[in-house]
């Protein structure tokens, strides 16, 4: 946000830019970075800028640390190798010091700077201690600085973060060195590598970044503030620390050897990290293989845990680090100076700007040690290579003795991720070779990678309040911002929002850019409290006033002209008479006089009343229905759905929607139940008892009775009462398992079609249709397939009855929405085409059981039918000539090229809609885009929302990198990634979007951000978190999910990503991982997220992840006695009953502040998510680091550093 | 000896029968002479409440191909305890238990006065008769209402156990699950789509038990099973019995709606007649198939769209009327029929009887769904609406009890014929379906339904009759010697309405005679009256296949061949024309059959003619002749009430005549009663007497009402009302506004029309008669 501003306002944050940047930072080293980026370019690109250096060079510090345990880890000598990355940890460890220090504070920098810098920062602080970094810090500073900050600058102006990956260049030599040279990298990369860290920090660093970030768990340790301790158990403790990790003690071994007593406190950091040990391990095979292996496994057995606490040591580090630590309090500046540890990319950059960059450096300096350790964390990398060849066992190895202890994973897995990073730093190498060979696999300390969650609450902290629409092309708040929007003639951002704000004036520069131009549109969102619904014109019987040529709806962008008399269309450019009856003189300025009378002339968002003209058959709606549609097989009774479905179905009724003012909702509503056979229910208010009909026939459904089948609910209260008890009764003893269900769905849309109205189905389903009618399907559950080439094959409709039917219900505005519960496959990819045409979608509960699920089951239904929504509705995208919306991503149908058709929409549905250029567009003119909306309301009101839109047209490609909304390019892409998914090959799609984030970043960086070295990786401002966002997107479950889950929860996911409207996707993409073990009683709030990775998770926590599908509440074994008793009423983690599916409501604050979370959190999202309790180390937490998106995935998918040093490579293939 | 009146009175009295010839011919060429085929009218359950109740089975012939049943004709060896099959003249020993008989000691069987007998098969299931109620809901909130009372009304009259169903239509058909309590349920097809039989058993979910052999005895007295037994049959939930579902029932029909679906201005309601009697005759198929069973179907209109349908929802397209037929022009028609038609030959097959109660003022479409009711011995009642007297009676009646408190019904019946050698079976013509049973005695020659010595009787009652028509095989050359006589037995199967399987046997036996020399003995005992019902169904039958004119010329020319064989006359002297006193009422029949709605189709929709066609091939003699002739009393200040001539003379000022066509009864006060009446004489004390002859003739008219099913129109009217026309069309026009000026016009009501009288008729008939070139 801030860089958005910044472009604009460029001399105000030259002026301080640090203010920029300090807001997003948190006045911490925020500041830093921002005064770098006055520095460098007097914008923000020193803080932008950000040297990753990899941690690897701390590793080094933590093997320092290591030796002592080492004996510890005697363990496995191949952890050794893979624990290079506890190495790593070590950096991180040095990072965590740093940041400890500056760290918290200087996080929010870093993040700024780079996320992958961070890491960079990390290790960068770190390393460049330890490398002796000052010196060859220095140097690269000086090469690289010399160049980041001029690249700085340019990022700063660009408001990018660069990074340097130090990891390149290690790559080269891990690649090269291989194992061997690894090790040996990691010997001498010290020396190199820390030049290469400080220079191109970002080169091979993010990859030892990895490691270290590994090891910045300690950071995060940090956080937790137990720094404190951890110093001091560094100090002395760190031994035993060092023992209980395990980890640790590896990487003291090494640490020792590079700057042992700096590493003191890196060593405790290291210890803490937990990480360290691996990376230790790392270390130790090259220094002290033998007690790094011993050590390394145990440390990460018991280390883990005390991995945690290690951070804590890490704070220790700041003890040792204190000349650091003093530094970042010392100064914003200094701290930034050690933010560029931090961000090991400021550091280059940051130093730089700085100017008290030396600082740094001398803070550098108090570092040094780590920095040598940093480079002995890049040999770890180095190993780390090795392990990436033999990696992979190795880590095997780790993980298998990791396994044993809980935190002994998380070691491993950090080591993985360093690992990885090595990883990529062989990939990279090649390229990365020439220029960063000497520097190794290093480690960019995640913490120093933009993070989201700075970015979020840094737009939330300079954003909120009041967001004014009254200027063309406005960058609006995040999405995870609140704001209230003030409508002054572009609708709001709730409604519709941009991937970009100034569009390219050429088709050339779209090209080049490769920027997607799209439109997330939820035409029908909640307004916030405080703003007002949009208004309601009746022009009677005129209707709307439109344009003559293009049809354009009257908006504030209409230009009156000759006297008020006719007026002209920003659209097509055509001139149109003004109805007499809409005539109105124009004042002096050339407008209407009676404007401000008028809505559709002040507002971007409005509605107008339709005339018949615009209802089906020329006659004014019926008000919509609601059908439900239940199976009654042997399934759903036995699941208890049915009866509870009928026990609350007099709540849920009350719950129909009305238009606004009105006193009680007209929806009518009707029952249909099925098995293998169709029964509708005549509920007439008269009747005494209700009346079942059968359909047997469903070849050829029909609707069996007129009169008395959809009926008011408070009419035939009676008798729905009495429907609902016998509904349960009745088939209590049904044995009936084959079902069908296309004719239960046509049985309800000739109801629909019967009763002349549109309306919805709510279809409650529990299997697949077996039964010997229409939509019959076969058992095609081969989920081996998934995640290959094949995978198409189930992913796709086996027959095309349901997209048959979808259209046949779009035609009679008939809206499907599924509930399913199954036990078994039940091919969503097929029967969920019903619910994609109708703009519908599907709620999933398998394995329901009416005691444990019925509660989400009854929320889902009563937010599913109380919330905004739009029945039998067209929507068309209009735009100003030069640009023409094409492609269109969501939940509806398409019969033509241009109207999407709805059957409903609702405000939980968002559609993406591409636009691309026809032409060249002239600057002056704009972009302008007219949404309209024509439907049903619940009251059987006919109506039009109309959604306007202005947008700047640019020349320079700086402009349009100010302009973009990352989170809206993310759910565009989701949603296209999806459709794609379809269509190609997912490699191929996979890989179109890597490039295509490549591209815009790599366009960024040649246009807009140079000059700078090619191993600093530059990112735009405001896409800065684009590579972890889109990395995110490639992990999803929607995009890669495999074998590990089922067909029908991949195509679930798939459908539920197309229609996600943007808060749904920026949680469903970085899943929310909230604290929850010292949360504030007294407060009400939800206590701020941390990143997603296993790095911040400890041992003693507890933690809350939720992503809008699911919701892990993840225990570890060491959380407090008070808090498991106060929440769970026993007394450890270990007895807590993980299979239930809420939390005890006991009478103690705490509990109660707990149970009111979950449920806040659960209220923000649209469905209500399944609480699944995870206890550490149990199985299903496997389930839920799979959602630590951050962290390098099961299935072999790349963890954030490793991604972020991909792209980097990739840009750089791009720019060489 | 007594008269052959007598005799044949006592005959038909005591065995339900009457043969056109009593005396048989004796060879094959003689009984073609005769002109007037050999045949008898049977009523299979005539009613004799002096019958024993025999409660073994029947004794039959050993002889596979015979199976007769020993009858009072058989010759009996006391003492060898061996008996003479008189069919086959097998010796059959009797079984052990007749080992105590003696020529004092007979069983019933052997008693000549009980050459009818009935027989109650003990061993054999008791099943409750099945009712299944189809009720169109596409008429108006008066029609349905008292439709709906009706329905309630009825199930008063079944007995506890009956089973009932009930299945509604409109433009959807739904079949109700019954006894479902708190919330009612029914199976809902579409109107328009014809299903197949296993089709509907799927969709009701009762297609997936047993086979039909093993569904009877699944089925078993269905109150005797329980929650926890054995399942209950799958139509248990369609068909429950009245005791069980007696209030949901009630409360089903008190709620039952008119169908719901709006009609536009100008077209007809969306009828699914065809539909719904498919689904009903499938739903009894599957449940019980064999079993006696009848659909009732209320109809308020014709079957407008789906198969069975009569005509289209158009109302500017009337529907087809005999001159669209003539045209060819019904397009509909030919394929209603056909569904209707195979509907009835299921339900025939499975023994399920169809009833059709049609009230509307326009066709509902019996003409194509005529077939239900024929084949099946099913009710076919034709009235105006479901609010009239007419309808509401009849239904009533379709239940009426005999003394012992049983239904007058009886289902699922077979009859079976055997003959002599000398004989064998042509046909029947009756409310029934042949079984195609072949056999030594069915002839190849086919009058009526052939081809078959079985026919089945879905349902029936003391009313129903058949006509049955035999051939003699002997050739002329090897004549059966004189004093043998020939033997008929008939042998009715069938399941009474208590439940019980019956047998009832009738054996008649009647003496042969040579034509050649004795042709007064086989004139002497030739039943005219027998005859011409006979005769009217043949020609019916033949009506409802060949076109009119030709069906006309046969019957014309059969009654002057007769009068040719045994009149005596003079040749082409018509003056010296005489017939014999048992074949002078025959050409008056004839004249009057000629005349008849029976025949001529003008001024009666198709739906009419088929509804009087219906009842003349079912109902006994008395009740065929009086449709065939209408009978006419004639009341007056004179003296008693006198039958009189059915003449234009009749028609007197100072008379009430009562005129009785079977499907009327009317009053007609001739003109200056009608007069006296107007002037309310009647209601003056002095004029007591006149009172009382007003009223003599409603009380005649209220005794043949309460007792005839179905029940009659009833017309009181007067001379120059509208509704004499009925009774005009009926009388012989021995007056015409042709003939009135030449004889005045004292002697009664001239009539208007172009119809010959029935003087003009034996005249030409005479002429025809005696005509040597005929």
């Amino acid at each position: 946000m801030n860089s958005q501003y910044m472009p604009q306002q460029p001399p105000q944050y030259g002026a301080s830019p640090g203010s920029g940047f300090g807001p997003s930072q948190g006045g911490y080293a925020p500041q830093g970075p921002n005064k770098p980026a006055p520095n460098q370019s007097g914008f923000q690109q020193p803080p932008q800028m950000t040297g990753l250096q990899r941690g690897g060079p701390p590793p080094g510090l933590v093997r320092g640390n290591l030796p002592p345990s080492g004996s510890n880890i005697s363990h496995s000598v191949p952890n050794g190798p893979s624990h290079g990355s506890p190495n790593v940890q070590g950096p991180h460890m040095q990072g965590m010091p740093i940041q400890s220090a500056l760290a918290n504070p200087g996080f929010g920098p870093a993040n700024y700077h780079s996320p992958g810098g961070s890491p960079m920062g990390h290790p960068g602080s770190p390393s460049q201690p330890p490398p002796s970094g000052p010196p060859p810090m220095q140097p690269h500073p000086g090469s690289g600085p010399g160049a980041p900050p001029s690249p700085s600058p340019n990022q700063m102006t660009a408001q990018m973060a660069g990074m340097n990956i130090g990891g390149p260049p290690r790559v080269p030599t891990s690649n090269s060195g291989l194992p061997n040279v690894p090790n040996k990298a990691g010997m001498t990369p010290p020396a190199s590598s820390p030049p290469n860290n400080y220079p191109g920090a970002i080169n091979g660093g993010p990859p030892p970044a990895q490691g270290p970030p590994a090891e910045r768990l300690p950071g995060k340790q940090y956080v937790n503030g137990s720094m404190g301790p951890p110093p001091i158990s560094g100090g002395g403790p760190m031994p035993p620390h060092m023992a209980p990790h395990g980890g640790p003690p590896h990487g003291m071994g090494p640490s020792p050897h590079f700057g042992g007593p700096p590493q003191p406190g890196g060593m405790p950091s290291l210890s803490q990290g937990g990480m360290p040990p691996p990376p230790g391990g790392m270390m130790p095979p090259q220094n002290n293989l033998p007690p790094h292996p011993g050590g390394m496994p145990p440390p990460r057995g018991g280390m883990p845990p005390q991995g945690g606490m290690p951070p804590q040591g890490g704070m220790p580090p700041q003890g040792g680090m204190p000349p650091q630590g003093g530094m970042p309090p010392q100064g914003g500046m200094p701290p930034q100076g050690g933010m560029p540890p931090q961000g090991a990319m400021p550091p280059p950059g940051g130093m730089p700007s700085h100017g008290s960059m030396p600082p740094p450096p001398g803070t550098m300096g108090g570092m040094p040690p780590h920095g040598g350790p940093l480079q002995g964390n890049m040999p770890p990398p180095g190993r780390m290579p090795y392990p990436q060849p033999g990696v992979p066992p190795p880590v095997d190895t780790y993980q298998g003795s990791m396994s044993g202890p809980p935190s002994g994973p998380y070691g491993s897995q950090q080591n993985m991720g360093s690992a990885q990073v090595q990883g990529h730093n062989y990939s990279q190498p090649p390229q990365s070779h020439p220029s960063m060979q000497s520097q190794q696999a290093r480690r960019l300390d995640p913490d120093q990678m933009p993070s989201p969650i700075q970015v979020m609450q840094d737009d939330q902290r300079n954003r909120s309040g009041i967001f004014y629409t009254n200027q063309k092309g406005q960058v609006p708040p995040l999405v995870t911002t609140n704001f209230v929007t003030q409508d002054q003639g572009n609708a709001g951002p709730h409604y519709i929002r941009s991937t970009m704000y100034n569009i390219p004036a050429t088709i050339d520069m779209m090209k080049q850019t490769a920027v997607p131009f799209g439109l997330v549109l939820s035409p029908l969102a909640r307004t916030a409290d405080e703003e007002y619904p949009p208004p309601i014109v009746d022009m009677g019987e005129l209707g709307p006033v439109r344009c003559i040529r293009c049809k354009a709806y009257m908006c504030p962008f209409m230009q009156f002209i000759d006297g008020g008399r006719r007026f002209h269309c920003l659209f097509c450019k055509a001139t149109t008479e003004v109805p007499a009856e809409y005539f109105q003189h124009l004042d002096h300025t050339g407008q209407r006089v009676d404007r401000f009378e008028r809505p559709e002339l002040t507002f971007g968002t409005y509605e107008f009343v339709a005339t018949k003209d615009y209802c089906r058959n020329n006659t004014f709606p019926k008000p919509p229905a609601l059908i439900f549609l239940i199976d009654v097989s042997y399934n759903n009774i036995k699941s208890g759905m049915v009866h509870l479905l009928c026990k609350e179905m007099k709540e849920i009724l009350k719950l129909l929607p009305n238009d606004a003012g009105a006193k009680q909702s007209v929806m009518r509503v009707g029952f249909i139940t099925y098995n293998n056979t169709v029964h509708f229910y005549n509920i007439k208010g008269c009747l005494a008892q209700p009346q079942m009909m059968v359909v047997g026939d469903v070849q050829d459904m029909f609707m069996p009775l007129l009169e008395g089948f959809l009926c008011d609910p408070s009419e035939s209260e009676a008798v729905i009462d009495s429907l609902m008890e016998q509904i349960p009764a009745m088939f209590a003893d049904t044995r009936e398992t084959e079902t069908v269900l296309a004719p239960a769905i046509q049985a309800g849309l000739e109801a629909l079609k019967a009763s002349e109205c549109a309306g919805k189905l709510l279809v409650f389903h529990s299997s697949l249709p077996i039964a010997e009618a229409p939509g019959k399907l076969k058992n095609r559950d081969e989920r081996k397939l998934l995640a290959t080439e094949k995978e198409k094959t189930v992913l796709a409709p086996q027959v095309n009855t349901y997209n048959n039917l979808g259209q046949d219900c779009v035609g009679a505005g008939c809206s499907v929405d599924l509930f399913v519960f199954n036990n078994s496959y039940i091919d969503i990819a097929t029967i969920g085409q019903v619910c994609r045409l109708t703009g519908g979608e599907i709620f999933k509960y398998t394995y329901f059981q009416a005691d444990l699920d019925g509660d989400r089951l009854i929320a889902d239904i009563k937010n599913n039918i109380s919330r905004p929504i739009a029945f039998d509705s067209i929507m068309r995208v209009r735009t100003s000539t030069g640009v023409r919306a094409t492609d269109f991503y969501g939940h509806f149908f398409m019969s033509n090229t241009t109207d999407m058709e709805l059957a409903s929409i609702d405000c939980d549905k968002a559609v993406a809609v591409e636009i691309k250029h026809d032409d060249k567009l002239t600057e002056e003119d704009g972009v302008y885009v007219q949404v309209a909306l024509l439907y049903t309301s619940c009251g059987g009101q006919r109506r039009l929302r109309v959604l306007n839109l202005s947008f700047k047209t640019c020349s320079q490609m700086a402009d349009l990198y100010r302009s973009c909304d990352l989170d809206s390019i993310v759910n565009f892409f989701s949603k296209q990634v999806v459709f794609r998914l379809l269509e190609s090959s997912p490699k191929q799609v996979k890989d179109s979007l890597v490039n295509r984030c490549a591209q815009m970043l790599a366009c960024y960086r040649k246009n807009c951000a140079s000059p700078s070295s090619a191993g600093q990786l530059i990112l735009p401002e405001c896409m800065k978190l684009l590579p972890l966002y889109v990395n995110c997107i490639l992990k999803s479950d929607a995009v890669s999910g495999g074998s590990d889950m089922t067909i029908d929860d991949r195509s679930f996911v798939m459908q539920a990503v197309s229609i996600m409207d943007l808060p749904s996707s920026v949680v469903y993409f970085y899943p929310r991982l909230i604290p929850l073990h010292d949360i504030d009683v007294d407060s009400s709030d939800i206590p701020a997220p941390i990143r997603c990775t296993a790095d911040k998770i400890r041992d003693e926590g507890v933690y809350l992840l939720e992503n809008g599908v699911h919701m892990f509440l993840w225990i570890g074994l060491n959380v407090g006695m008070d808090w498991v008793q106060n929440v769970f009423g026993v007394h450890s983690a270990a007895q807590i009953d993980i299979d239930r599916t809420a939390l005890p409501e006991l009478d103690n604050p705490l509990s109660q502040r707990i149970t009111s979370l979950v449920s806040t959190v659960r209220q923000q999202r649209h469905r209500s998510m399944r609480l699944t309790l995870v206890r550490q180390r149990d199985k299903l937490e496997m389930v839920f680091k799979h959602f630590l998106v951050e962290d390098r995935g099961f299935d072999g998918s790349a963890s954030y550093v490793d991604f972020l040093c991909h792209m980097h490579k990739e840009i750089r293939n791009l720019l060489s | 000896m007594t008269t052959y009146e007598e005799f044949i009175q006592q005959n038909e009295d005591r065995d339900g029968i009457r043969f056109t010839w009593n005396v048989w011919p004796s060879s094959r060429l003689e009984a073609a002479r005769l002109v007037v085929p050999l045949g008898c009218l049977y009523q299979p359950l005539k009613e004799r409440p002096d019958l024993p109740p025999i409660q073994y089975d029947p004794v039959l012939c050993t002889r596979n191909a015979c199976r007769a049943i020993l009858n009072p004709l058989c010759q009996v060896d006391y003492r060898a305890k061996l008996w003479v099959c008189n069919f086959c003249f097998q010796r059959n020993p009797f079984p052990p238990q007749y080992a105590g008989i003696t020529e004092q000691h007979q069983p019933a069987e052997l008693i000549p006065m009980f050459s009818t007998l009935e027989y109650t098969i003990t061993r054999a299931q008791c099943l409750p008769p099945i009712f299944l109620l189809v009720v169109d809901t596409c008429v108006d909130e008066e029609e349905l209402g008292a439709l709906k009372d009706s329905l309630q009304m009825s199930l008063s009259l079944l007995p506890p156990n009956a089973l009932i169903g009930l299945i509604t239509f409109g433009k959807m058909v739904q079949v109700h699950e019954l006894g479902s309590e708190g919330c009612s349920k029914s199976y809902v097809f579409r109107g328009t789509k014809d299903l197949t039989s296993k089709q509907i058993q799927d969709m009701l979910g009762i297609g997936k038990f047993a086979s039909p052999q093993q569904a009877p005895q699944q089925q078993g007295p269905p109150q005797a099973r329980g929650p926890g037994g054995q399942p209950l049959p799958p139509a248990n939930r369609f068909l429950q019995p009245v005791h069980k579902c007696d209030m949901s029932l009630t409360d089903l029909l008190g709620e039952l709606q008119r169908d719901p679906w709006p009609v536009a201005q100008g077209k007809r309601p969306l009828r699914s007649t065809g539909v719904a009697l498919s689904i009903a005759v499938g739903l009894l198929e599957c449940a019980y198939p064999n079993t006696g069973a009848r659909v009732m179907l209320f109809v308020g209109g014709p079957c407008s769209q789906g198969p069975g349908q009569v005509v289209n929802d158009d109302l500017r397209q009337p529907i087809r009327s005999h001159h669209d037929i003539h045209k060819d022009n019904a397009k509909y028609m030919k394929k209603a029929i056909k569904h209707y038609e195979a509907l009835a030959n299921r339900a025939a097959a499975n023994g399920h009887a169809v009833d059709i109660y049609s009230c509307a003022l326009d066709q509902t479409g019996l003409l194509e769904m005529k077939q239900c009711c024929n084949a099946t011995g099913g009710h076919m009642v034709m009235g105006d609406s479901f609010n009239s007297s007419l309808f509401k009676q009849t239904f009533q009646r379709v239940f009426a009890r005999d003394q012992k408190g049983e239904f007058k019904m009886a289902f699922n019946g077979t009859l079976e014929v055997k003959a002599s050698r000398e004989l064998k079976i042509s046909g029947a013509i009756g409310p029934c379906v042949s079984l195609g049973t072949k056999g030594p005695s069915v002839s190849d020659t086919e009058i009526g339904l052939g081809g078959s010595c079985q026919w089945k009787f879905c349902t029936f009652n003391p009313n129903t009759s058949v006509a049955l028509f035999f051939e003699v095989v002997n050739q002329h050359a090897a004549p059966i010697p004189q004093g043998g006589r020939g033997c008929v037995q008939f042998i009715t199967q069938y399941q009474h309405s208590s439940g019980q399987r019956r047998v009832r046997v009738t054996t008649v036996a009647r003496n042969w005679a040579d034509a050649t020399a004795n042709l007064h003995h086989i004139s002497a005992g030739f039943d005219q009256e027998a005859a011409a019902v006979l005769m009217a169904r043949t020609v019916v039958f033949r009506a409802e296949t060949d076109d009119g004119p030709d069906v006309l010329r046969w019957v014309d020319r059969m009654l002057i061949r007769l009068c040719q064989k045994f009149g005596e006359y003079n040749k082409d002297d018509p003056n010296s024309f005489r017939l014999a006193e048992n074949f002078s009422l025959y050409p008056q029949f004839m004249y009057h059959l000629r005349r008849s709605q029976f025949l001529q189709v003008f001024n009666n929709s198709p739906d009419e003619t088929s509804f009087y066609r219906h009842m003349l091939m079912r109902e006994d003699l008395t009740q065929s002749l009086i449709m065939i002739q209408p009978i006419l009393y004639s009341y007056s200040f004179n003296g008693p009430p006198e039958p009189v001539l059915l003449d234009t003379s009749s028609i007197q000022p100072d008379r009430i005549l009562l005129m009785d066509t079977f499907f009327q009864i009317l009053i007609f006060h001739g003109e200056t009663i009608a007069q006296w009446r107007q002037l309310r004489y009647q209601e003056m004390p002095e004029y007591e007497n006149f009172r009382q002859l007003l009223q003599a003739p409603v009380d005649d008219a209220q005794e043949i009402l309460q007792t005839r099913f179905p029940m009659p129109r009833y017309i009181d009217t007067e001379q120059g009302g509208s509704q004499a026309r009925f009774l005009l069309s009926k009388v012989n026009p021995s007056q015409t506004h042709n003939s009135m000026y030449a004889y005045g016009t004292e002697g009664g009501a001239p009539v208007l029309t172009d119809d010959v009288s029935l003087q003009v008729f034996m005249e030409h008939l005479k002429k025809l008669a005696v005509s040597s070139t005929a």
